[in-house]
């Protein structure tokens, strides 16, 4: 990767890189520094995809050792309440893109216009999955010493609901953290302070943004879509 | 120099394919393809994701470093659910008690 | 012939001893300027202080330990303080010494000098590691002054998340946290190392440190979060009763293990990575050569880190995972030695027809060489099914990790520490304490540590605080060479403290030594280079017969 500071004397130039508007110091152009933000934020994401991976694997592994009892606990989640809240956050995910396009294109106002409508959508999202989690309560099917399932093999179907909870609420926190994170973007897009060399922030709460919808797309089906037939 | 700026009918298409996987992946649920079903089920995720990805996330016509990094994530991911299985799934094979 | 630029770079005002008037240190004053501070130089000397605290923690532990163990009867603590020790001592030594570690001090130090930048890529984020690191030392270090945990630092399951009563939420959040610090190091390192070479840079004239620490970054990124969902699900077992290992509830507490393993045997390809990067360093510039078979060299060192994650079923062999399960892990365990063989072969090879001197740097990194070698080939013998079955939780394994932890990573962070101190601090040690107290290290850790191989193999079992009597004379011997182990990591302490004040200025480059962190002033300015480096050579370009005369990179 060539480097326009090729022989160039830091110490005079230090000041007139800090000048440059948003160009860190230790970078040597808006390019180095946007490339560096997107493969950091990349690399992040990739820890997630691990994070939520262990879940995933102990779900496949008692999913497939349990196949009825799961079966059997999928069917007591609304399926329409989750086919909306999956339409509900791949909307988010096109307001987000369509927020970073205005970042990208130097429409700050436009951005923060699409970034309020992602948290519009995100906070729908939250309610009506706080509204699923109420009916659980409810119906008793939060683990622990007040759980109770009506039908075959309910001591396994406490394995279901577990990682129900720590699966859906693990994705919640991380969307509640999105949604801060949507709001100061928001907040700052509005004011300016986003320019088509330099919105890398803004980037990145996309991309995270986007993230968080993939897990969902993959927990959809999987604690959702189990043998409906 | 600033990224590469996608048309806007590109992010609608993609949003409209979105939408279509889902109703795919929810009316199939209703539909008995015996073990297929989770099969299906992963195909469409899997289908939605890389959608989300390429174009949401804006990885086409990127650096080739990101790809690498993402297939890298999800080659160990991999590696952690084919080795758990191959534990669980050989367990009682050699008529060992316990093993 | 010593490179050229002691005369450092034009620009810089020196003092009238040679040294640079304006340096990172003196830069700016006070706390405000160290615990705020961006630049990756003193982020790195945070690490120094914060870790040398948790080594000493770790190491009060082991001396416990060890005198408990000098006689058979469990006389010095009851069996439930026993466990808490043993237990700290892991904890404290593997969470918050080794893995942060070489990389936190010395990656963090040299990684943007290596490659001619000014910081690293993420210099916020680098501080914010450290307030992690720090946090989650906090949080471990509250459990330990409310009685510690006694799980064993595996915290298995069901013990840990349904019998115990010890601080185990606590610690298993300190250790979350400071999993956070750690992945954050890595993601900095990959990207600084990916997106801020130097002009002419380019991967195959990176020093081996840097592939070094470059290999150890991936397994940080892919390996610590499921560590950290093992520690989640262990916290919601334990304070909300959401039981997914609770074999009441269908669940299988050897899944645990799985995800537990899944890191923690990569995690301890982290620890011997970065030091094998300080060893290639120490035997090119003690032998005045290249390292031999470079390639090789920087290959092996993403093969043991993706090798390294294939493997994590050789700590399970016995706790009830499939025979086949065994077999497979077995033979991917022993695969995962020859990427570690080739660069002992490589760095012997370094030594051949080299230039040998003896300062203290190579004196560890000889150490280094042939503790490694047998911790190395024990672990082979551990990846046959027939010996761990015989060997496991006994002394054996003990003595096997400890070889490669104490005896390798220790002894590469001790020598590295030795060979960029001037660089870092601008001042040199006094020599004759410094190679005395490496040959104490190096006498001690043997006389501590060969005994229990042979302990375990007779059959003593870890973490008991009694034993029978015929073992006696063995766990004397291990006891009286902690003694001087312990010794030899105190002088260095005072030495260093001392060299900090009164040792001799150091020059730009005191070993003669390539590579671009000797090609500015001892201590570097704070923006590292006056000008920028631009790479036109190899590595390690020492003089050779056949070479001709020395080149130096170009600046």
């Amino acid at each position: 990767m060539a480097s326009d500071a090729h022989g160039a004397s830091l110490g005079s130039d230090a000041a007139a890189h800090g000048a440059a508007a948003g160009l860190a110091h230790h970078f040597d152009s808006y390019e180095q520094q946007r490339d560096s933000a997107a493969l950091g934020m990349w690399t992040f994401l990739v820890t997630e995809i691990l994070f939520f991976g262990g879940l995933f694997a102990a779900y496949g592994l008692y999913r497939s050792l349990y196949p009825e009892v799961f079966r059997a606990s999928s069917h007591t989640l609304s399926i329409q309440l989750g086919t909306f809240n999956t339409v509900v956050l791949i909307a988010s995910s096109l307001t987000m893109a369509l927020a970073v396009r205005g970042g990208q294109t130097g429409r700050g106002k436009l951005a923060a216009v699409f970034l309020a409508l992602t948290l519009v959508l995100g906070s729908t999202f939250l309610v009506v999955k706080g509204f699923e989690y109420h009916e659980k309560f409810v119906e008793h099917h939060v683990p622990g010493a007040s759980f109770h399932f009506e039908g075959p093999d309910a001591t396994h179907a406490q394995l279901f609901f577990s990682l129900y909870f720590l699966m859906t609420g693990l994705h919640a926190l991380h969307m509640v953290i999105g949604i801060v994170l949507v709001g100061y973007v928001a907040k700052r897009a509005w004011g300016g302070a986003y320019t088509p060399e330099n919105h890398n922030f803004l980037e990145g709460t996309g991309l995270y943004w986007h993230f968080v919808d993939l897990v969902w797309i993959f927990l959809f089906p999987l604690l959702y879509l189990i043998g409906r037939h | 120099m600033p990224a590469h700026v996608q048309p806007l009918k590109v992010y609608f298409g993609v949003f409209l394919a979105l939408m279509a996987f889902t109703a795919l992946t929810v009316f199939a649920a209703f539909v008995n393809l015996g073990p297929a079903n989770t099969f299906v089920a992963l195909a469409i995720a899997v289908a939605k994701a890389t959608l989300v990805i390429l174009y949401f996330m804006h990885v086409k016509g990127n650096t080739k470093l990101v790809p690498v990094v993402i297939l890298s994530g999800l080659f160990f991911l991999f590696i952690l659910f084919l080795l758990l299985a191959a534990d669980y799934g050989t367990r009682g094979w050699l008529g060992v008690p316990g093993r | 012939m010593t490179a050229t630029p002691s005369a450092a770079p034009a620009a810089g005002e020196t003092t009238s001893e040679g040294g640079p008037r304006t340096h990172y240190l003196n830069a700016a004053y006070g706390l405000k300027s160290w615990l705020l501070t961006r630049d990756h130089k003193r982020i790195a000397l945070l690490y120094l202080v914060s870790i040398s605290v948790f080594f000493a923690l770790g190491g009060l532990m082991a001396v416990l330990i060890r005198m408990e163990l000098a006689t058979p009867e469990g006389d010095l603590f009851q069996p439930d303080i026993y466990n808490r020790l043993f237990t700290m001592h892991g904890v404290l030594m593997i969470f918050f010494f080794l893995i942060p570690g070489i990389p936190a001090v010395l990656g963090n130090f040299l990684i943007p000098l290596m490659i001619g930048a000014r910081d690293l890529a993420f210099p916020r984020i680098n501080l914010l590691s450290w307030y992690l690191y720090s946090i989650g030392g906090l949080f471990t270090l509250w459990a330990l002054l409310h009685g510690g945990v006694d799980t064993g630092w595996t915290f298995y399951t069901p013990l840990s998340t349904n019998y115990v009563t010890t601080s185990v939420l606590t610690v298993g959040v300190g250790i979350f946290i400071a999993g956070f610090s750690s992945i954050l190091t890595g993601l900095n390192f990959v990207v600084t190392i990916h997106r801020m070479r130097a002009p002419g840079l380019t991967w195959f004239r990176l020093p081996l440190f840097v592939w070094g620490h470059y290999a150890t970054s991936i397994i940080q990124i892919l390996g610590t979060p499921v560590v950290a969902i093992a520690i989640l699900l262990i916290a919601a077992e334990r304070a909300l009763h959401i039981g997914v290992f609770d074999p009441k509830l269908g669940g299988d507490p050897v899944l645990f293990q799985h995800l537990f393993w899944f890191y923690s045997h990569p995690a301890v390809y982290i620890m011997i990575l970065p030091s094998m990067g300080v060893i290639s360093e120490l035997v090119a510039t003690f032998s005045r050569k290249p390292i031999f078979g470079y390639r090789f060299v920087a290959f092996a060192s993403i093969g043991i880190a993706v090798l390294g994650f294939l493997v994590w079923g050789h700590h399970m062999f016995v706790a009830g995972q499939s025979i086949y399960a065994g077999v497979i892990f077995s033979v991917l365990s022993m695969l995962v030695a020859v990427p570690s063989a080739i660069k002992v072969f490589n760095w012997t090879a370094t030594l051949y027809k080299g230039s040998i001197s003896w300062d203290t740097p190579m004196l560890y990194a000889l150490g280094f060489i042939g503790l490694f070698t047998i911790g190395g080939l024990t672990g082979v013998m551990l990846a046959t099914l027939g010996i761990d079955a015989h060997v496991h939780d006994t002394y054996f394994i003990i003595a096997h990790f400890h070889y490669i932890m104490v005896g390798g990573a220790i002894m590469g962070y001790l020598g590295g520490l030795h060979f960029w101190w001037p660089k870092i601090t601008g001042r040199m040690y006094p020599v004759f304490w410094s190679k005395l107290s490496a040959l104490v290290v190096f006498i001690g850790f043997n006389v501590t540590f060969f005994p229990q191989f042979i302990l375990g193999y007779l059959g003593m079992p870890r973490r008991y605080h009694s034993y029978p009597p015929e073992f006696q004379v063995l766990n004397v011997m291990s006891s009286a060479g902690a003694t001087v182990l312990g010794l030899g990591y105190l002088i260095p302490l005072v030495y260093f403290i001392w060299s900090m004040r009164y040792g001799p200025k150091a020059p730009a480059n005191p070993w003669g030594a390539t590579g671009l962190e000797w090609q500015t002033t001892s201590p570097p300015p704070v923006e590292n280079f006056l000008t920028q480096p631009v790479v036109t050579a190899p590595p390690y370009t020492y003089a050779s017969p056949k070479r001709g005369p020395e080149v130096t990179v170009g600046v």
